[in-house]
């Protein structure tokens, strides 16, 4: 801007300021991202900023069962491997809670009545004993190990299938592309109307809309609930419909659109629009032909407001579709999740990047227009 | 093709205020009109009110001998062309003149034929596919027209259509205008400008408007010749007339009046026994007043003030002892002159003009 | 797959019946007042009918949709606040007299004037400091699309991103949560951040800033460009420094924009509701309006009438900013 402040050592700081920022800004999510691919025994007992070193684990694991025992010589021996599908290295293991890290790996550890029990390195095991072994369960094994990076997408695996993610993916997508249409259809011919239109009580409606514009959606909640309730009752349908939730986004949705649209249409040249009027078209051609293509800008960015707000959207959702499984929408889910499942970071991280996924595509390829029509709405 | 005949038309805003007050005109077949006058006196709201796009408060609009007032602009059987131009930006050059035959259901065929007839015209052709902004102002100036011409609309109507272009490009265009009523003898148009040398160079007729009243109609050399009034006189021809309070001294064919204690002028103007003594304006145009060598061959002298050296023209900015204003004298080709210099100015008696106190031109 | 292709059917249906309803009634219109051909004086009376009709075809349906959703509703929680929990007998103004005695009230209210206070103040001071900063440096545009990446998350998404950030381990446990990391890195004592008193609304405050700062300096971003060069250049020659031009020539020229981006903010901040919800549920003196009122409506089978009083103040507390927006509106629409 200032051509004179290019090299001054001010620059540098404001370089350093900004990546600063930016570092904290990105780093929330990008721990988000990197937990949700980490394995989920690492990512409960180290921090994700950790995931590119080994960790070292503390691991509890039971040995083969009395069952799978062989005899060599006068010896009753089970073997097994404790790191089957893990390339970790063992470096210290033990039989009792008491110790856990007695023994190096490799050394042979006496346990009781002549039992031996000897762990290598790379996980295996042989438990020997001078008399048969009895009982069902297998000797508990205690060992520490170093475990080297691990990144999976069994996390995702787990929450897509398991735990219903994906059904939520599509309820969310039934959800968010009718309730993106819809309004913009709706308020475009409204907006035209506002803008373009001669017709008594135009400028109420115009005030009408940047009033609701700022009526918080929570006072709307009892009495359309009520009247849902009515409604379902009429048509004999319940109350939580997808048409429903539709409609309830595009009545919430309107009046930032109407108020986004009439903004930018109204802007459009008015010649033009005499042009057409002289031209012989009518108001439906000219909002056809000439209004439509011509305000493609801002269609889109409102679309792009609608779609990212009813996809994050949880109270809307929560209110008009309800929490049973076949209808939960995304951030419902994760909400259920939080609750249900507090403490299991790998299912919380991998859920909640599968909820801001979408949206964050959406966002980045189609930034552009995002911006285009924030500064439509606020910037005069 | 039409007359067009407005009586008693008014235009008032919804805030109240009077833009057009009372204007009556008649328009006929084949006429270029220009409505000209300064930026704000209503010369769009009039052109609009034809076209239909602005309502008509009180009179009546007649458009070959019937009344339009409450018929929508497309059925006007008239075309309008924008300042801004107003081309369609997401539409080829094509789509844009073919946008009125579609909307008028017009077959594809006839449609097609009309288009390349009007692009062949404006030399458009090579243009057809292209959008609007990858065109030059002139070229869309010329697709504005041709849009406007493959309606065939009885009256065309231009609302400043230069005042986007450059100097250059404003002439050239002009002319082109000029040789498209050429061809078209039959249609009416009517073209609103501010800028008094496109109203000289193009209208039959000029209609120059002020603060929303008629100030004068006629063609082109009348306004410059006989001024019905100051304002007139003023606003046709550059630089602007000389006006110079006077009073009449003698009336008659030949009215002789005083613009100062020591200089008094006679002029081939009639006056009534009735105006002797009264206050009045004595105007003369700055290219019909001559530098004479001596006081005795001209009716005024004064001190050259300014020297404007235009190259084809000298302008000499005059201070005369009396009068309160500079009277500016334009001689031909350049002139030693200087700054400081006295010089004698002389003029025909039957060039000068005389308006009464009211700023009303007498019959001459 | 049997849900895909239901989903895609109802999908259709709903965007197919909206555009039914434009194209029908239009192409209607003109069938029954047609006025593209025909006599003159016959087209023309269409015309003025059919430019009667037109506006409310346009606006029908907005304008039952803006009644239905939000007109309505707001009326009709005005009369709820009057009623019992299910919304059949008149009380009067007990309602009201038990919002103003309970501590949750006044818990929620000073929660929710610290979030009113805090959180568009500091995005709105984040986002110009990054906007004034960003525009200076040649990879401004990535560093503000970085920033401005959260506006896309959900707040319940930002909320697991952030309650991962304040995870607590107790005991002698490595920490996984990135602020004890730190604080336990600098020798501090861990915390279970969100169970602080006062404190922990702060931290949750920190989620909306983080989200909403983005919004802010797109804004002013744009507002800061739109200055004139001119103006900064005669203040470079008049001899002002860097600081002195930020805060004595182009502040002031963005007034009007830092204005609408902060009430902006302010608005969503009175309806801020997931953050609380999936934090803390208000638990541990994180109460807000929002949440109370959800909590009102549907805990215990729901009580109406007490879940409207919350909603009214809601309402009330935004009706400033209302009116505020409606004159700016009105102002804009007559410089046309
Ligand atoms: N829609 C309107 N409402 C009120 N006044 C108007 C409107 N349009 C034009 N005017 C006023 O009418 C006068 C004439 O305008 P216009 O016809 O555009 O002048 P011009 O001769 O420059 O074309 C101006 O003073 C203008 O302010
Ligand atoms: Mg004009």
């Amino acid at each position: 801007m200032i051509a004179s402040s290019k090299r001054s050592p001010l620059t540098y700081l404001v370089h350093a300021t900004v990546l600063f920022l930016v570092v904290i800004w990105t780093i929330p999510t990008a721990g988000l991202f990197v937990s949700s691919i980490r394995d989920k025994d690492q990512l409960s007992v180290s921090g994700w900023w950790t995931a590119l070193s080994t960790s070292e684990q503390r691991i509890v694991d039971r040995a083969n069962g009395p069952k799978t025992q062989t005899q060599e010589g006068d010896q009753f021996v089970i073997r097994g491997n404790l790191l089957t599908n893990s390339s970790a290295v063992i470096t210290q293991f033990g039989f009792s809670s008491l110790d856990p890290e007695a023994f190096a790996a490799g050394t042979l550890a006496e346990m009781r009545n002549g039992q031996t029990l000897q762990v290598m390195a790379n996980g295996d095991y042989a438990l020997a004993s001078p008399a048969q072994w009895k009982g069902s369960r297998g000797q508990r094994i205690f060992y520490t190990a170093e475990v080297p990076p691990r990144f999976t997408l069994d996390n995702y695996r787990e929450v897509l299938s398991a735990e219903g993610l994906g059904q939520s993916f599509l309820n969310s997508l039934t959800v968010t592309i009718p309730a993106t249409i819809i309004p913009i259809l709706v308020a475009a011919f409204a907006a035209y109307a506002l803008a373009w239109m001669r017709f008594p009580g135009r400028a109420l409606l115009v005030a009408a809309v940047v009033g609701l514009l700022v009526v918080p959606l929570q006072m709307s909640l009892i009495p359309l609930l009520k009247s849902y309730n009515l409604i379902g009752e009429f048509f004999g349908v319940g109350s939580k419909t997808y048409v429903g939730i539709w409609l309830a986004h595009t009545g919430f949705g309107l009046p930032l659109a109407i108020y986004l649209l009439r903004n930018y249409i109204a802007g459009l040249p008015s010649e033009i629009i005499e042009s057409a009027r002289v031209d012989g078209a009518s108001d439906f051609d000219i909002f056809r032909k000439i209004i439509l293509p011509l305000s493609f800008p801002a269609l889109a960015s409102f679309a792009i407001f609608q779609f990212l707000w009813v996809w994050n959207d949880l109270l809307i959702a929560m209110v008009f579709l309800g929490n049973n499984e076949e209808h939960l929408v995304l951030t419902g889910q994760l909400r259920e999740l939080l609750g249900s499942r507090g403490g299991n970071w790998e299912i919380l991280t991998a859920s909640a990047f599968i909820t801001i996924i979408v949206p964050l595509c959406v966002f980045f390829s189609l930034q552009r227009y995002l911006v285009r029509g924030l500064l439509a709405g606020s910037v005069k | 093709m039409a007359d067009v005949k407005l009586t008693h038309v008014k235009k008032i805003y919804s805030n109240k205020v009077e833009v057009l007050k009372d204007i009556n005109l008649d328009i006929k077949k084949g006429e270029f009109i220009v409505f000209v006058g300064p930026s704000g006196c209503g010369k769009s709201t009039l052109l609009r009110m034809i076209s239909g796009l602005e309502e008509i408060s009180a009179g009546t609009l007649e458009i070959d001998g019937q009344v339009v007032n409450d018929i929508p602009p497309a059925l006007r059987g008239i075309a309008m062309v924008f300042q801004s131009y107003a081309l369609y930006p997401h539409m080829s050059v094509y789509d844009n003149m073919a946008f009125s035959l579609q909307i008028a259901k017009v077959g594809k065929e006839s449609i097609d034929q009309q288009v390349r007839k009007a692009a062949d015209m404006l030399q458009l052709t090579p243009y057809l596919d292209r959008l609007p902004k990858a065109l030059s102002g002139g070229q869309r100036q010329r697709v504005a027209i041709g849009r406007a011409i493959v309606r065939r609309p009885k009256v065309f109507l231009f609302d400043e259509p230069l005042s986007n272009l450059d100097a250059a490009l404003r002439v050239a265009t002009r002319m082109e205008i000029a040789n498209l009523k050429d061809s078209m003898p039959d249609s009416t148009m009517i073209y609103v400008t501010h800028d008094q040398v496109e109203a000289m160079t193009l209208a039959d007729r000029i209609v120059l408007l002020s603060a929303g009243n008629i100030e004068q109609v006629g063609s082109p050399l009348d306004l410059y010749e006989h001024p019905a009034n100051v304002f007139v006189a003023k606003f046709i021809g550059s630089p602007a007339m000389n006006v110079v309070p006077c009073r009449i001294e003698k009336t008659g064919e030949q009215t002789q009046v005083s613009l100062s204690s020591t200089v008094m002028v006679e002029t081939p103007i009639i006056t009534g026994s009735s105006e002797q003594a009264k206050a009045a304006f004595f105007g003369i145009r700055p290219e019909d007043l001559l530098v004479v060598a001596t006081e005795a061959e001209g009716f005024l002298s004064g001190q050259v003030t300014f020297v404007e050296s235009l190259g084809e023209a000298t302008l000499l900015y005059v201070t005369v002892p009396g009068c309160e204003e500079m009277v500016i004298a334009k001689q031909a080709g350049t002139l030693k002159t200087q700054r400081g210099d006295t010089v004698h100015l002389s003029a025909l008696p039957e060039k000068m003009h005389l308006f009464d106190d009211k700023e009303v031109s007498y019959r001459r | 797959m049997a849900q895909l292709a239901s989903a895609l059917v109802t999908m259709l249906l709903g965007v197919l019946g909206c555009a039914v309803y434009f194209y029908g009634s239009n192409i209607l219109l003109d069938k029954v007042f047609p006025t593209k051909s025909g006599p003159a004086q016959k087209v023309a009376r269409n015309l003025r009918i059919s430019n009667t009709i037109r506006p409310w075809l346009f606006l029908g349906p907005a304008v039952l949709l803006l009644t239905f959703y939000l007109f309505y509703p707001v009326i009709d929680s005005i009369r709820l606040s009057f009623f019992d929990r299910s919304g059949d007998e008149f009380v009067g103004i007990s309602n009201y007299v038990w919002l103003f005695g309970s501590d949750e009230f006044f818990e929620s209210f000073r929660n929710n004037m610290l979030w009113l206070i805090v959180v568009p103040t500091a995005a709105t001071f984040f986002g110009l400091v990054i906007a004034t900063m960003t525009d200076r440096i040649w990879w401004g545009n990535i560093a503000k699309s970085l920033i401005f990446m959260p506006m896309a998350i959900s707040f319940i998404g930002a909320s697991v991103i952030w309650k991962f950030i304040y995870d607590f381990r107790s005991g002698g446990d490595a920490q996984i949560g990135l602020l004890n990391a730190v604080v336990v890195f600098f020798g501090g004592e861990p915390q279970n951040w969100i169970t602080i008193p006062f404190w922990n609304n702060f931290f949750l405050m920190i989620i909306l800033i983080w989200i909403q700062t983005g919004f802010a300096m797109v804004i002013l971003s744009a507002a800061l460009r739109g200055i004139p060069d001119e103006t900064i250049e005669a203040a470079v020659l008049d001899g002002a420094n860097g600081v002195q031009i930020f805060f004595k020539i182009m502040v002031p020229q963005i007034w009007g924009t830092i204005a609408v981006v902060w009430t902006t903010i302010t608005i969503l901040v009175l309806k801020v509701f997931d953050i609380v919800l999936a934090m803390t549920n208000g638990q541990w003196d994180t109460q807000v309006l929002a949440n109370q009122m959800f909590d009102w409506m549907f805990r215990g089978g729901g009580d109406f009438g007490r879940g409207a009083v919350v909603a009214i103040v809601i309402m009330v507390l935004v009706i400033p900013i209302m009116i505020w927006n409606i004159k700016r509106a009105n102002a804009e629409m007559e410089g046309r």
